[in-house]
């Protein structure tokens, strides 16, 4: 591919690029600590731990060097990534199940670091959604932020696990709210008078997914990932909840609700601008988020479950090759059409 | 027939050409029914009856079916054989029968009937032929109660789920702790794929470490130990 000069690049390794992702990944940590408590730093704990466990593990089984592959990061990533997007009181096990799945099927399975075709922490997700549908759907309500004595309690199986503890998340809360309402609920109403729902979005998780588009955007800067897919993803969600919300406000959410929801953000910057399960040329990445971002949407607001970025991205994952074969850039002095 | 023979054709239905690890036939049945192993077994039973009776009846009449319209022959003559069955799990079975359901019928149209008919009952006598359906039978039989026990023991931390349709003085036995939360990717079909993807890797993995240790053992060593075996 060529992009104009200049032509000399600094060649960032794997493990500069993981550590810039893990970097960018802190705002959205420091701000989900500060919500929830110290829990949510146990969990990322717990599956680093496993992560690089299991990462050292499968390379002794593979005859790969160890050192090189530990030290590059992308478990560590993928880990984290993992851990963002579980319930944070969840049981320490779960985390591990789910980290485990990702890095030994997901990641080994199909050949290691460079070769897996979905997105491991995503497949991570989708495994622990269909197992523990219930464990997964447990989300801590904010404003009850626990000592980190009873946290890790919980999270060890020490303490048994609370109703009051666990809510829905806000999209959750939202779509059963609006089924169980049978079109007489109105969603500004819900909005104003729902305790779970702050400014713009979920109360506290706006600010979460606000940091998260933050690191996303120094992501962004440090050309570590190019403005194609997450720019197509957010814009895919706006024009499907923007359409549906003029069409009916009172039974869709605004765009900026759906945008500062869930998984959007961290889906945006930091799953589907994964440089191996995703698309490789600029058209490619601009199909490649638009279709997760609509994929996204309608899964999360037509579906069963909680959210729907994981499904999008493994979906979407699957027409990665296609898209890439079809959307080959031109080569200098060649005509349009066959590569 | 001599032993020699035998022990190939056992050879090959048990593991070199088992019909669900190496031939990665009727895939559809095994994923559906190996939920847990008495579904399985009794599925593969139900196979192994089918099996070796259309072996026999076919190889019998090799030389009287035209060659041009031997599948459509084959075909009936395993339709009738899997009626026969069918009615008997109805009959003695009825509620295992109820939740196998369309799987006992749908022997007629599964692959490994027809792959073994085909290659190996029209070209062989009838002896031959029964002991390689029976044994064919057993490759899938141990294949799917390995994949049922599997299943049903990250699923729900059991062993023998539904064994009560089959021995109503027996009930299933639990071999995790109560407290297993239940793994429920594993009794749905993704952990049926993924199970059979372990398995048929298990396989070949331990073909490539007997076809290792056979290359590393001088090549007399290796003649006298046939010799020995037969």
């Amino acid at each position: 591919m060529f992009a104009p000069a200049p032509f000399l690049l600094k060649d960032a390794s794997v493990s500069q690029v993981m550590t810039q992702v893990c970097l960018a990944l802190i705002p959205g940590i420091a701000v989900y600590a500060w919500l929830v408590g110290p829990a949510i730093l146990v969990q990322l704990a717990i599956a680093s731990f496993t992560a690089l466990l299991a990462e050292a593990a499968i390379l002794r089984l593979r005859d790969k060097p160890l050192a090189l592959f530990l030290s590059d990061g992308s478990a560590v990533v993928t880990a984290w990534l993992i851990a963002l997007t579980f319930p944070p009181l969840a049981p320490w096990w779960l985390v591990a199940t789910g980290t485990l799945f990702a890095i030994v099927v997901a990641k080994h399975l199909y050949g290691g670091l460079g070769q897996n075709p979905f997105n491991p922490a995503m497949v991570a997700f989708a495994v622990c959604i269909v197992a523990f549908p219930a464990l997964m759907s447990q989300w801590p309500s904010i404003g009850l932020k626990l000592p980190l004595l009873d946290q890790l309690n919980i999270i060890f199986g020490l303490a048994p696990r609370v109703d009051a503890l666990s809510g829905a998340t806000p999209l959750d809360a939202m779509k059963t709210a609006l089924k169980l309402g049978e079109g007489q609920v109105n969603v500004a109403h819900l909005l104003e008078n729902q305790d779970i729902y702050g400014n713009f979005a979920g109360r506290g998780w706006e600010w979460v997914t606000g940091a998260y588009l933050l690191g996303g955007l120094w992501l962004w800067q440090r050309k570590l990932i190019t403005w194609h897919a997450p720019l197509a993803f957010l814009a895919a969600m706006v024009l499907i909840s923007g359409g549906l919300w003029l069409y009916r406000p009172e039974s869709f959410a605004s765009p900026l609700f759906h945008l500062l929801s869930g998984g959007a953000m961290l889906g945006a910057f930091f799953i589907i601008t994964d440089p191996v399960s995703g698309c490789t040329t600029p058209r490619g990445k601009l199909i490649f988020g638009f279709g997760a971002g609509l994929l996204a949407y309608i899964v999360r607001v037509f579906g069963g479950y909680p959210d729907g970025v994981a499904f999008a991205v493994l979906l979407m994952n699957l027409s990665a090759p296609l898209i890439d074969r079809l959307t080959q850039p031109r080569i200098f002095g060649m005509k349009e059409g066959r590569p | 027939m001599t032993r020699d023979q035998f022990s190939k054709i056992a050879y090959n239905g048990l593991w070199k050409q088992n019909t669900a690890l190496a031939q990665l036939l009727g895939l559809c049945p095994l994923l559906a029914v190996s939920t847990n192993i008495v579904n399985g077994v009794m599925l593969a039973l139900a196979t192994i009856l089918v099996m070796a009776m259309s072996n026999l009846a076919i190889a019998a009449l090799r030389n009287l079916i035209p060659h041009e319209i031997r599948i459509p022959v084959f075909i009936l003559i395993v339709a009738a054989l899997v009626t026969v069955v069918d009615l008997l799990f109805n009959a003695q079975l009825h509620e295992l029968y109820v939740v196998l359901g369309i799987f006992i019928p749908l022997i007629v149209t599964n692959c490994i009937v027809l792959a073994r008919v085909e290659a190996f009952a029209a070209k062989n006598p009838p002896l031959d032929s029964t002991i390689d359906g029976i044994f064919m039978g057993f490759g899938l039989l141990w294949v799917l109660a390995l994949l049922g026990g599997l299943r049903e023991l990250l699923g729900n931390g059991m062993l023998f789920g539904g064994i009560d349709m089959v021995f109503p003085a027996l009930s299933p036995i639990r071999i995790l702790p109560e407290s297993y939360p239940g793994f429920l990717l594993a009794l749905l079909p993704p952990g049926a794929f993924i199970l059979l993807g372990c398995l048929i890797a298990w396989k070949n993995w331990m073909d490539a470490r007997a076809a290792e240790r056979a290359r590393r053992k001088p090549p007399v060593a290796g003649e006298a130990t046939a010799e020995a075996g037969a």
